[in-house]
């Protein structure tokens, strides 16, 4: 059986790298994107089994990301992560609406990230 | 019709000075001798009937009669009978009269707290509104958390992973060195900003308050400006406090010039004569002197203080609503960051540019206030036919006439301290009951 693959989302450089770390160590294939414009693409090259979809991104929000891929068939069902601020509840109320499968809030434990995206993973598969 | 005054007692005044017995005037309004005694003590509130009858016959008008000095007393009294708790005893707002002229320094000790209860609430509602859309804090929030996140992931990959290469290793302490920096600058640059807010008020954030606060200091007026030398921009706004950015300065400097532009088109002396004659009438005024209606706007938020002028209020906004100027009125909040209420005429004029537009508004509060306005939307076209076109509307702010035939059209603030909860252009729910 080959590695899980995951998209991740990120804007921020250096949260983008450590979280390929980890997932790395983990055993994940991670690409990585910096902004949200070639996300639809991306997905649809690599048929990912979990998305890391940052909330707050530059140009394109992850909301309106998620919103866009829940809205198309191929990608109803797939597994998002969605990374929001600690404390912002509407934030994370609006990212449910538009189909996200979990939240993660900023700042988050290492352990907390991979366990979540197994778990998602695992439901996905 | 609101009362706010000692009515009985000035009715009592008045009737004295004329030498009337108090079964004369009771006669000659049909009342009995008793139930007008009970009147003039204050111990029965005068019906609008009844005020119309008892003005007529002491010659005087039925406001002098109803309205005095003590109206401010009134309105705080009345505005904390209507901030009492559910389940607490009613305030007898019908003997509010009686409780004033018998308790006066009770009755002045509660108002002057409600005054207090209700600029903190003001000052609380102006926290919580920058708090939600201050776009530094919500920029500079967003910062230190992506700063901590990455901290944070990234000291655990350093403690948890025992073997790493050194390449890995050498980029996670770099990556650790960058982000304490940034969190540092970024906690020094919030440090600065708190630091600038004045401790009573909550501060000045944006270019344009800097140049609003100079201006307020002024009385919103610029002396210098109204004679034939009137100095250059530069010389005016040079070494002043207020004016601390760069941008607040050059917001000035515009500002001068266009003040300086319009105060040679329609110097104060004229103004003030056709102010005596005519009023308050944007429209009329700039029918008389043949300028535009902006320019009689700006005249008129302007000016000193008039005998023929009541206190004015001017909003300017652009094409996408945002503010560019702002004059307050008392009683009338402008809010100081976001959108403000969708219905005021401001935004009514700006759909429908050149069209001018009167409204008598009644702005929601605990004490509902009326408001004449004028609005009108100038469209301008600085670069030419092939440029965009620019609009600016703006808003002037009048206290509205005690009699007036027009229905008042209910606005608020803005929709986080609205009390208005079934308004249809609502655009977020009120903090007023769930967050205060």
């Amino acid at each position: 059986m080959g590695k899980k693959q995951v998209l991740l989302v990120e804007d921020e450089p250096n949260i983008a790298e450590a979280i390929r770390f980890i997932l790395s160590r983990d055993g994940w294939q991670v690409r990585h994107l910096p902004e949200g414009a070639a996300v639809l693409a991306a997905l649809a090259e690599d048929r990912p089994h979990v998305l890391v979809l940052d909330l707050m991104l530059p140009g394109r929000s992850g909301l309106e990301i998620l919103a866009d891929l829940r809205a198309r068939p191929e990608f109803a069902a797939l597994p998002v992560l969605m990374l929001t601020a600690r404390g912002q509840g509407r934030d994370r109320d609006a990212a449910e609406r538009a189909g996200a499968s979990a939240f993660l809030a900023k700042p988050f434990a290492n352990a907390d990230l991979l366990a979540c995206l197994r778990s998602l993973a695992g439901a996905g598969a | 019709m609101v009362r706010s005054a000692l009515t009985g007692t000035r009715i009592r005044e008045r009737r004295t000075a004329l030498g009337l017995r108090q079964a004369e005037l009771a006669r000659a309004v049909g009342v009995s001798a008793a139930y007008l005694n009970l009147i003039e003590h204050n111990r029965r509130r005068v019906g609008e009937a009844l005020l119309e009858r008892l003005a007529v016959a002491l010659s005087v008008e039925p406001v002098a009669l109803s309205e005095g000095a003590e109206s401010t007393l009134f309105d705080s009294l009345r505005e904390a009978a209507v901030g009492a708790a559910p389940g607490d005893p009613v305030p007898e707002t019908d003997r509010i009269e009686e409780f004033v002229g018998r308790f006066p320094g009770w009755a002045a000790a509660l108002a002057a707290r409600q005054t207090r209860i209700a600029a903190l609430e003001r000052t609380l509602e102006a926290y919580s509104e920058r708090m939600a859309q201050d776009p530094f804090l919500a920029t500079t929030l967003h910062e230190v958390l992506s700063a901590i996140t990455s901290l944070r992931s990234t000291a655990a990959i350093l403690a948890e992973t025992e073997e790493m290469e050194p390449e890995w290793r050498a980029r996670f302490h770099r990556t650790i060195h960058e982000e304490s920096l940034r969190l540092s600058a970024t906690a020094e640059a919030l440090v600065g900003y708190l630091d600038s807010l004045d401790g009573a008020e909550t501060g000045l954030s944006s270019p344009q308050e800097e140049v609003e606060a100079w201006l307020a200091g002024q009385g919103w007026h610029l002396t210098a400006l109204e004679g034939a030398t009137a100095p250059g921009a530069e010389a005016l706004i040079a070494g002043v406090a207020e004016l601390a950015s760069g941008p607040a300065r050059q917001l000035a400097a515009a500002h001068v010039a266009r003040v300086r532009a319009e105060a040679r088109a329609l110097p104060l002396a004229p103004l003030r004569r056709a102010l005596a004659e005519d009023g308050p009438d944007p429209a009329r005024l700039a029918v008389r002197f043949g300028l535009p209606l902006a320019t009689l706007f700006r005249r008129l938020a302007l000016m000193p203080p008039d005998p023929s002028l009541p206190p004015v209020g001017l909003v300017v906004c652009d094409g996408a609503g945002g503010f560019t100027f702002r004059k307050p009125m008392p009683g009338f909040a402008l809010p100081r960051y976001g959108a403000a209420c969708p219905l005021w005429p401001l935004y009514e004029a700006l759909a429908r540019p050149m069209q001018p537009i009167r409204a008598v508004v009644e702005l929601a509060g605990r004490l509902p206030q009326r408001f004449l306005t004028y609005a009108i939307c100038i469209p301008t076209q600085p670069g030419g036919f092939d440029g965009p076109q620019v609009l600016e509307s703006m808003m002037l702010i009048l206290p509205a006439p005690a009699v007036c035939g027009d229905v008042e059209r209910p606005v608020g603030v803005t929709c986080r301290v609205c009390p208005r909860r079934d308004c249809l252009a609502r655009r977020e729910p009120t903090i007023l009951t769930d967050g205060l």
